[in-house]
């Protein structure tokens, strides 16, 4: 469960690079004028990218300024939508699905794994300091269960031995190929399609 | 069983490739003109003639909520927002849709808008999609480039600005108005209705807000007619629909199917049967978690639409399919099921907000078997208190799979906690039982 609690460890300063400012900019223009406060949600996400995956405090508070709204209004965002780290992550960042659909496939097997060669609780950095790891609510790919989301990518079909290897590879700096680990393409049902078969390899 | 060519989804499992070309070889964006210059009634009136009901959960027939937009457009601009927040356990068809069909979405966003006077859309993607956002978003400029957006969209005059918002990771914001208060930069907190979105929604303007699958089934409707829409299903339960189905079966799919499907050849037929055999079959949620499930007898005669599941005390939801086998503990899958309630509760209202632990903890020690008879009633009790109870349809959908258990499985819960409570109510330990009341039975007698 994402802790929703404020690291104690808070940067003194904060701004957006240029880049990520122009985005910004750009974010802003797609609402109506004077409502620049529909942008929060992006631009905590920009915020959150650059400071190495969680946001500080001082970054709200950028963002308030940036927005001209109120500090609290963004402080209530940041801390109501759960994808928002608050406090330092690993840089690779797994977070595995644990709701029922992907619990009836064996997710808690996949949990056992990331306690065993990450760290032995969720929301601790590992000893290097490189991966942690969240059980989080429904992702959202339940007929490819049981999956979990590592940064942006899916990783789907996964076993106990699968993420293994996946975590070794992510120890060593390679990052493995996303999707299925069954080989499936999409959610079709394997091997027994008996639909759209005029389409297959087409 | 529908045939393939009465499909809507041909790229269901990308066998062609999402981008523009393949789309329009597929027949998207084929004269989108035409339909567009039949006017707006003539649009809302074929998507009420196809019968077509809402595909996020509700199920509420959509013509209907299109007519509900103010015909004119006064001083306040008309938005269209789309439900990509996907977010029910058990439901994973609209991640298809945005990463195989974005043109399907796409084009039916452009001839929504123009049905209910939209030059603006907002497309509500949860954040976990963000690969399906950005293939979403490459569709969008795609079809920019195309000159199929923007001032002149397809060449139907018509100005159409498709905009992607992502959410965070909040359940919630799949709640209508839960969403536009997430696009106006707040909490996902639901709104009091009414007012309806349709009339006071987005930035206070008049808003339509549909599901992605509803949206991208509009284009092929419009140009097969309603009439073929309305042939396939029963009356009110019309079309295809794609079903999620996962948990316990050999091969977990996505299909998309004729309305009013039996449930048995779903599950035997597409997605390779029950592990261990239809035999070992416990119980299935037909709709996404938010539905109570169905008892194996059930099972073998349910027919998969709106109607028939209401008959059988169920909801079709979303047709997210789970399976739930007899190696599986029921109580268990029930108790985390409400663990993602208690974490998805927006804590706006009371009810909701501590209702939602409190059925968490009671069916975490039922599993265990810590609970005492009493217990079980109690919980429905619980249950009850927040059913309808709460601004949005959040209470129900936490409570209604804890009922559904109840329902069905009370032997087996009562089996596995059937000690009696410590504190009995018996009349002869006075300090024991509520004072106040024994003085009154006292008096009677």
């Amino acid at each position: 469960m994402a802790v929703k609690k404020i690291s104690k460890v808070q940067p003194e300063k904060f701004e957006f690079s240029k880049k990520n400012k122009e985005t910004a900019d750009s974010i802003i223009k797609n609402y109506p004028s004077g409502k620049q406060q529909s942008a929060v949600m992006a631009l905590l996400y920009l915020a959150q990218k650059q400071n190495d995956n969680w946001i500080p405090l001082i970054a709200m508070k950028y963002i308030a300024k940036y927005l001209d709204m109120p500090y609290i209004k963004v402080y209530e965002v940041a801390t109501f939508y759960s994808m928002y780290n608050l406090t330092p992550v690993g840089k690779y960042f797994f977070q595995v699905c644990t709701t029922t659909p992907c619990m009836l496939r064996g997710a808690y097997n996949l949990v056992d794994v990331c306690k065993q060669k990450i760290s032995k609780e969720e929301n601790r950095l590992s000893e290097d300091g490189k991966t942690s790891w969240l059980e989080v609510e429904c992702l959202g790919a339940c007929v490819n269960a049981p999956m979990l989301q590592l940064n942006e990518d899916y990783y789907e079909d996964l076993d106990p031995t699968r993420l293994e290897q996946i975590i070794d590879k992510i120890n060593n700096d390679e990052v493995p190929q996303p999707g299925s680990y069954r080989g499936r393409l999409s959610s079709e049902p394997e091997n027994t399609r008996k639909t759209l078969i005029g389409n297959k390899n087409a | 069983m529908l045939e393939d060519k009465d499909r809507i989804f041909q790229n269901l499992y990308n066998d062609f490739g999402a981008d523009l070309t393949s789309a329009k070889q597929r027949g998207d964006w084929k004269d989108t003109k035409a339909i567009c210059g039949k006017g707006r009634e003539w649009i809302i009136n074929e998507i009420k003639a196809s019968e077509l009901r809402g595909r996020g959960g509700a199920g509420f027939p959509t013509g209907l909520k299109w007519s509900f937009a103010p015909k004119e457009v006064g001083s306040r601009p008309h938005y269209l927002v789309i439900n990509a927040d996907e977010s029910e356990p058990g439901t994973c068809k609209d991640r298809d849709i945005l990463r195989f069909e974005p043109h399907k979405l796409i084009e039916g966003c452009l001839i929504a808008s123009y049905a209910v006077n939209a030059h603006k859309c907002y497309i509500y993607i949860r954040g976990e999609y963000f690969n399906e956002g950005q293939r979403l978003q490459t569709a969008i400029d795609e079809a920019y480039k195309d000159g199929l957006l923007g001032k002149n969209s397809a060449g139907t005059d018509w100005e159409l600005d498709i905009y992607i918002h992502y959410g965070a990771g909040a359940y919630i914001c799949g709640e209508e108005t839960a969403l536009l208060e997430s696009i106006e930069g707040k909490k996902g907190q639901p709104r009091l209705k009414p007012p309806f979105p349709a009339l006071i929604g987005l930035y206070g303007c008049p808003t339509i807000i549909n599901n992605v699958e509803t949206i991208s089934v509009v284009p092929t409707i419009l140009r097969r007619g309603g009439k073929w829409f309305s042939s396939l299903g029963r009356p009110k339960n019309t079309g295809s629909k794609i079903y999620c189905i996962s948990g316990n079966v050999n091969n977990p799919c996505n299909v998309e199917e004729e309305m009013g499907i039996p449930l048995k050849e779903l599950i035997e037929k597409h997605a390779g049967g029950v592990i261990g055999g239809w035999e070992n079959l416990k119980a299935v949620i037909p709709g996404g978690s938010s539905m109570p499930l169905l008892p194996k007898e059930t099972c073998e005669t349910i027919k998969m639409d709106f109607d028939a599941c209401v008959e059988n005390k169920t909801g079709l939801g979303t047709a997210g399919i789970v399976v739930i086998n007899k190696d599986q503990d029921i109580i268990k899958c029930m108790a985390r099921i409400a663990r993602f309630y208690k974490h998805e509760s927006c804590g706006q209202c009371t009810p909701c907000r501590e209702g939602s632990g409190w059925m968490w903890r009671m069916l975490e020690r039922m599993a265990k078997g810590e609970a005492t008879r009493d217990e079980v009633d109690m919980l429905l009790d619980v249950t009850k208190q927040i059913e309808g109870h709460t601004i949005c349809a959040f209470g129900e959908g936490s409570s209604w799979p804890v009922q559904g258990l109840i329902r069905n499985f009370k032997d087996e819960i009562i089996e596995r906690n059937k000690f009696d409570p410590i504190v009995k109510k018996q009349k002869d330990i006075p300090y024991l039982v509520d004072q106040h009341l024994l003085e009154k039975e006292n008096a009677k007698t």
